[in-house]
């Protein structure tokens, strides 16, 4: 059923639909009316799920740990500050190989304050071991938070289901609501392999030593290091756990489509943008101008940020002269950070071929400014003709 | 007016509720036909009493671009207060509709190269039954009789399911009586 809710509705219908046994979360605008309407399903009898009230959102993810080690469904959300504050416990339920699924409300961080959107929250945790999966619309949301339970559960790996605050998160459109029959025969019951049992104590996650050594049952158990090697083993073969995903969902829901990126008049393009979230549909306005003045060019929008699918990519970008990528996040002191993964992912897989399309690195949006359409046109136009700067281009800067 | 890309801005007051009126307007317009419709409030600054914007994008195409519009072919007021206060006619479109709640008679204003529509909505409310200041379904009749956007039907019928459990019958009743009533200019 079709209905018109804002972003934050749609992913709380996702949870809901995926029946959430356990919520945990600290309220931080953007993300507070998710986690309030979430709180409302709860409160009505239309979610069997315990909501658990919190004083800090490093608590919030706490009880989420203890939750999903269980054995059962969790649920949490946060932006920005509330994000870098739950950092630690990020880490640990990567590190734990915990189904969570978290939706992060793309926000600004501090200082200064700033309530409003970039991206820069999600992007700062890309190397906590968790995937992250980014949304260009309401429909990829609800789906996304469906397709992310389903992919967490199979890899036992947690997920970011990232989208634009403000710009998703308060804004109203029109998306499909799947049935309630149609989310069961997609996701089933969550069953771990192990949860903890009070009948039968153990110990999770203590010290685990540099090296590998037997354990009481005269086992050789894995060291640190394995246990690590395996996270990155299994973030990189979850690449093809997502085409499984997307592939049964195409099937029960009836849309879907490449689980990695998503190309937008890519075909015949000599230049694609590239970005992550909402920016890259705007985008889509900005190629159909620069096409009517024939210049050919198209634009991407990366789904799986990580882990990060490189291959995909590189192909999707043979034989391009540029790529300019639009980011509302930076590693500073050097440039975006899909950038120079982006270039890497060009280099692995291109530079046998002795052409590397030139890259272009533009921020946008920082703290919540307007990225107005005609600016983006004009700057992703004069990419197409010259090289606009080595660093980082800033658009919209009022200096 | 372009009837297949119509761009609407909202001006009220925190707790007016015309982002409700959007929403609802929202509503009718995809139930007729229209696959986008982009409700986007203005945020950060609401509260209580102090102006506040929403925008309304309609399409016959599934919108891409979600970035604030700038040069609406509506402007729907719901405070004639905030004439004094907020630039409300910025980037109104030549020949573009200003729709605004006002007890001041039509007459007394005067907007070159708009078309005004007025109606005294707070007065309209209270005579079908609403406490005094609820405007937000008022509005929406004199919007659709400035504009003839999607049918005075539909927008009543999206009305009344949206206030299903307050006062649909009385709130839909602001909005046809606002929707006599209201003086269009050209």
């Amino acid at each position: 059923m079709h209905i018109i809710e804002n972003g934050n509705v749609a992913a709380a219908l996702g949870v809901k639909l995926c029946r959430a046994n356990v919520i945990a979360a600290y309220p931080i605008t953007p993300q507070t009316p998710l986690t309030e309407r979430l709180s409302e399903y709860v409160e009505a009898g239309e979610m069997k799920a315990e909501y658990i009230p919190v004083e800090s959102e490093h608590s919030a993810l706490a009880v989420c740990i203890a939750a999903s080690s269980a054995g059962t469904r969790v649920s949490t959300a946060t932006s920005a500050n509330g994000l870098l504050y739950m950092h630690e416990q990020v880490q640990w339920a990567a590190g734990a190989r915990l189904p969570i699924v978290m939706c992060v409300v793309n926000r600004a961080v501090g200082a200064p304050w700033n309530i409003w959107n970039d991206q820069q929250d999600s992007i700062s945790q890309r190397d906590t071991g968790w995937i992250q999966m980014y949304c260009a619309d309401h429909q990829q949301i609800i789906d996304t938070v469906i397709k992310a339970y389903w992919l967490a559960e199979k890899v036992s790996i947690p997920i970011m289901v990232c989208y634009d605050g403000y710009i998703l998160s308060h804004t109203y459109m029109p998306f499909d609501v799947p049935d309630q029959e149609q989310v069961d025969a997609f996701l089933p019951p969550f069953r771990p392999d192990y949860a903890l049992n009070p009948e039968d104590p153990a110990n999770l996650n203590t010290v685990t030593l540099p090296d590998v050594r037997m354990d009481v049952h005269g086992e050789l158990a894995h060291g640190y290091m394995e246990i690590r090697y395996l996270l990155q083993e299994e973030m990189r073969t979850t690449l093809a756990v997502a085409a499984e995903a997307e592939k049964r969902f195409t099937e029960i829901f009836g849309r879907g489509g490449d689980p990695y990126i998503e190309p937008y008049r890519c075909d015949d393009a000599e230049y694609v943008a590239v970005g992550l979230g909402s920016l890259t549909y705007q985008l889509r306005v900005c190629v159909d101008a620069l096409r009517k003045e024939g210049i050919n060019v198209g634009v991407m929008g990366v789904r799986f940020y990580r882990p990060f699918p490189d291959e995909a990519i590189a192909n999707a970008l043979k034989g391009k002269k540029g790529v300019i990528v639009f980011e509302k996040a930076l590693s500073y002191g050097y440039e975006g950070a899909l950038a120079s993964d982006l270039k890497s992912a060009l280099y692995e897989h291109l530079a046998y071929t002795g052409a590397l399309p030139v890259v272009q690195n533009f921020i946008v949006g920082i703290g919540g400014r307007d990225i107005r359409t005609e600016e983006l046109t004009q700057n992703l136009k004069a990419a197409t003709q010259h090289r606009v700067s080595k660093e980082p281009a800033w658009i919209g800067l009022k200096l | 007016m372009n009837k297949d890309f119509i761009e609407i801005r909202w001006h009220g007051r925190g707790g007016q509720g015309a982002i409700t009126a959007a929403k609802i307007v929202a509503g009718a317009a995809f139930v007729s036909g229209y696959a986008g419709v982009v409700m986007a409030p203005s945020f950060g600054t609401e509260r209580r009493g102090a102006p506040v914007m929403t925008s309304l994008t309609i399409s016959r195409e599934k919108i891409y671009d979600l970035s604030p519009i700038e040069t609406p072919d509506i402007v729907v007021i719901l405070d004639h207060l905030l004439l004094k206060e907020a630039d409300v006619t910025h980037g109104l479109k030549p020949g573009g509709i200003i729709v605004l709640n006002t007890p001041m008679a039509f007459e007394s204003y005067h907007f070159k190269d708009y078309k005004l529509a007025t109606a005294d909505i707070t007065a309209i409310s209270v005579e079908a039954g609403l406490p005094h200041g609820m405007v937000n379904t008022g509005i929406i009749g004199s919007l659709e009789k400035a504009a003839n956007l999607l049918g005075i039907d539909i927008l009543i019928q999206g009305i009344e399911n949206e206030f299903t459990k307050r006062k649909p019958e009385k709130n839909a009743l602001a909005a046809k009586l606002a929707y006599e009533r209201t003086v269009a200019g050209g």
